[in-house]
């Protein structure tokens, strides 16, 4: 990733408290983190530590109780579409064609019918789904699902994309098969990747970078690059580099984990 | 476990067109059964005595003109129902001051019959075609608005939160998500509050109807006229499910997406 050291997202000292019901709840304490362009960042840290506050963070979704989030410099106020989503339960809209889920986001920036029809063919094409265009979710399977949301994720063509655990529910063949799918894809279109996993081989197989986050309250822990080259294959799941890694990164993040069930 | 096996075969070969027929001839039997002992026929008139007090009201052309009657009121009152409560149950379903304020007001009157306040409605509305139509329009505006309430809360946040992400304005989000997703619950709203309207018809016709199905029945009671009794009530029961068929075929139409609970 030499020579391209564009500051792509900058997450400046972001601080969420929830307050609810039983007091004030610290989900991040002061996240500092500069995403280059075109990295792709794993997210690992036990559940609860603020993985998915962070990403609905930078999506927009939510706001920040101080600091900020800025995209190419400016400051992130809201969704936006250089900013995509891909949500773990895949949040396809059931009354919709798959054809029609992925030309959604192309509809409503106003792209005729033809036009965005031609182009969620193309990301359909791209996840290997194009005979399922007039199919309902519903006929599909989890893993087909996730590619569909993939797809009209890709389809609005986003600069950063951002992933909370979206293998998360997926048996472990189907999981292996979309870590290849997407480690493919983002070589061919190069974006940046903000991935969160509870699955450390996953992160370390997919990331240029994992983060490990620690809980109580949520902050980073541990920033590890991942100098494996790309393409990455399953082959490599069995190599002393990788597996050196994997089980720096869970000793890590077990360490973490303890932490939370004290 | 061969012979069961086989039993069930059997009774899965029957198409549903015969179990119906079946049905029907079941229950003209038992009919024909009770109208033949002492106590049951006081109250059963035999089926050809229906049969004969159909034949002449079709050819004095009241009947038709009951039907008619009562089959107005229900629709408009339905109609106003269904027109009404729908903004009413997503204004409720977002904004929380006004479902603070109404909903206590809709659990309220949910419990009371409405024959409880049909004095209220006579002497405000008189007792024409006026005060039966909002008998049945309270009624079914009821049933529609806790319905459809329900399906405004239960739109999966998670597809709201894809929208934004994809660009999507309030405005959207209402068109495309809310109101698609709310679909289902609309629909059984609509079953629901039709057959409210029905149940509540014979009451709003005792608001002094000259015409309708109700008054045709409460008039042939005091001629100790079972026949007519029996064929308002058949009538009645009749226009009962052809209604509800109306709502399946529209529910197969525009709710086919739906996922179903195996
Ligand atoms: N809407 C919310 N209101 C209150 N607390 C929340 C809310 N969302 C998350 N939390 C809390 O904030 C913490 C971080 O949650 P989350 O970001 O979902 O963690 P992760 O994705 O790492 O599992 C958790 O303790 C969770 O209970
Ligand atoms: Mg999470």
């Amino acid at each position: 990733m030499a020579g391209n050291s564009a500051v792509k997202v900058k997450i400046d000292k972001v601080e969420k408290v929830y307050s609810g019901r039983h007091g004030e709840m610290v989900a991040l304490n002061g996240v500092s983190l500069d995403i280059m362009e075109n990295e792709f960042i794993c997210v690992v840290g036990p559940s609860g530590c603020g993985k998915s506050t962070l990403l609905n963070v930078i999506a927009g979704l939510l706001e920040p109780t101080s600091g900020a989030v800025y995209v190419d410099g400016k400051e992130v106020r809201g969704p936006g579409p250089e900013r995509g989503v891909v949500f773990q339960q895949y949040a396809l809209f059931p009354w919709l064609t798959v054809l029609k889920n992925v030309q959604f986001g192309l509809k409503l920036k106003g792209v005729s019918e033809a036009q965005s029809k031609e182009t969620a063919m193309k990301y359909l094409k791209m996840v290997d789904l194009e005979q399922f265009a007039d199919s309902y979710p519903k006929e599909l399977s989890g893993g087909m699902k996730q590619r569909v949301a993939i797809a009209r994720a890709y389809a609005v063509n986003p600069q950063v994309l951002l992933m909370d655990e979206p293998f998360g529910a997926l048996d472990a063949q189907t999981r292996t098969q979309l870590q290849s799918e997407l480690i493919k894809t983002w070589q061919e279109q190069k974006k940046t990747c903000f991935f969160i996993t509870h699955d450390v081989e996953e992160a370390v197989i997919l990331a240029t970078k994992v983060i490990i986050m620690s809980a109580r309250p949520g902050r980073i822990k541990k920033i590890v690059d991942i100098n494996l080259p790309y393409p990455r294959t399953q082959e490599m799941k069995m190599e002393m580099p990788f597996l050196d890694l994997k089980s720096y990164i869970w000793g890590e993040v077990y360490q973490e984990y303890l932490e939370v069930r004290k | 476990m061969e012979t069961r096996k086989k039993d069930k075969s059997f009774w899965m070969q029957i198409p549903d067109g015969a179990w119906m027929v079946l049905s029907l001839a079941a229950a003209v039997l038992l009919w024909i059964f009770i109208a033949s002992t002492e106590a049951g026929g006081v109250v059963f008139a035999e089926p050809w005595e229906v049969f004969a007090k159909l034949m002449d009201k079709v050819s004095d052309g009241t009947l038709w003109q009951h039907t008619y009657i009562s089959l107005f009121r229900v629709i408009a009152g339905f109609s106003l129902g269904f027109v009404i409560s729908i903004p009413i149950a997503f204004l409720m379903g977002w904004y929380a001051p006004f479902r603070n304020v109404v909903a206590p007001w809709v659990q309220f009157v949910r419990n009371i019959p409405p024959l409880a306040y049909i004095p209220l409605v006579i002497t405000g509305a008189g007792v024409g075609e006026k005060a039966k139509v909002i008998v049945i329009f309270i009624a079914s505006f009821l049933v529609l608005v806790v319905t459809i309430y329900q399906g405004v809360c239960n739109v999966d946040a998670t597809l709201i939160k894809a929208a934004r992400v994809l660009g999507a304005s309030d405005k959207d989000i209402f068109f495309k998500v809310v109101i698609p997703a709310s679909t289902p619950f609309i629909l059984v709203g609509a079953r629901l509050g039709l057959s409210a309207s029905l149940t509540t018809l014979v009451a709003a016709e005792l608001t002094g109807a000259s015409k309708g199905l109700g008054m045709m029945i409460q008039k042939a009671q005091g001629y100790y006229d079972m026949a007519t009794v029996l064929l308002g009530i058949l009538i009645i029961g009749i226009i009962g499910m052809l209604m509800e068929q109306l709502v399946k075929f529209l529910e197969r139409k525009l709710t086919g997406w739906q996922e179903t609970v195996q």
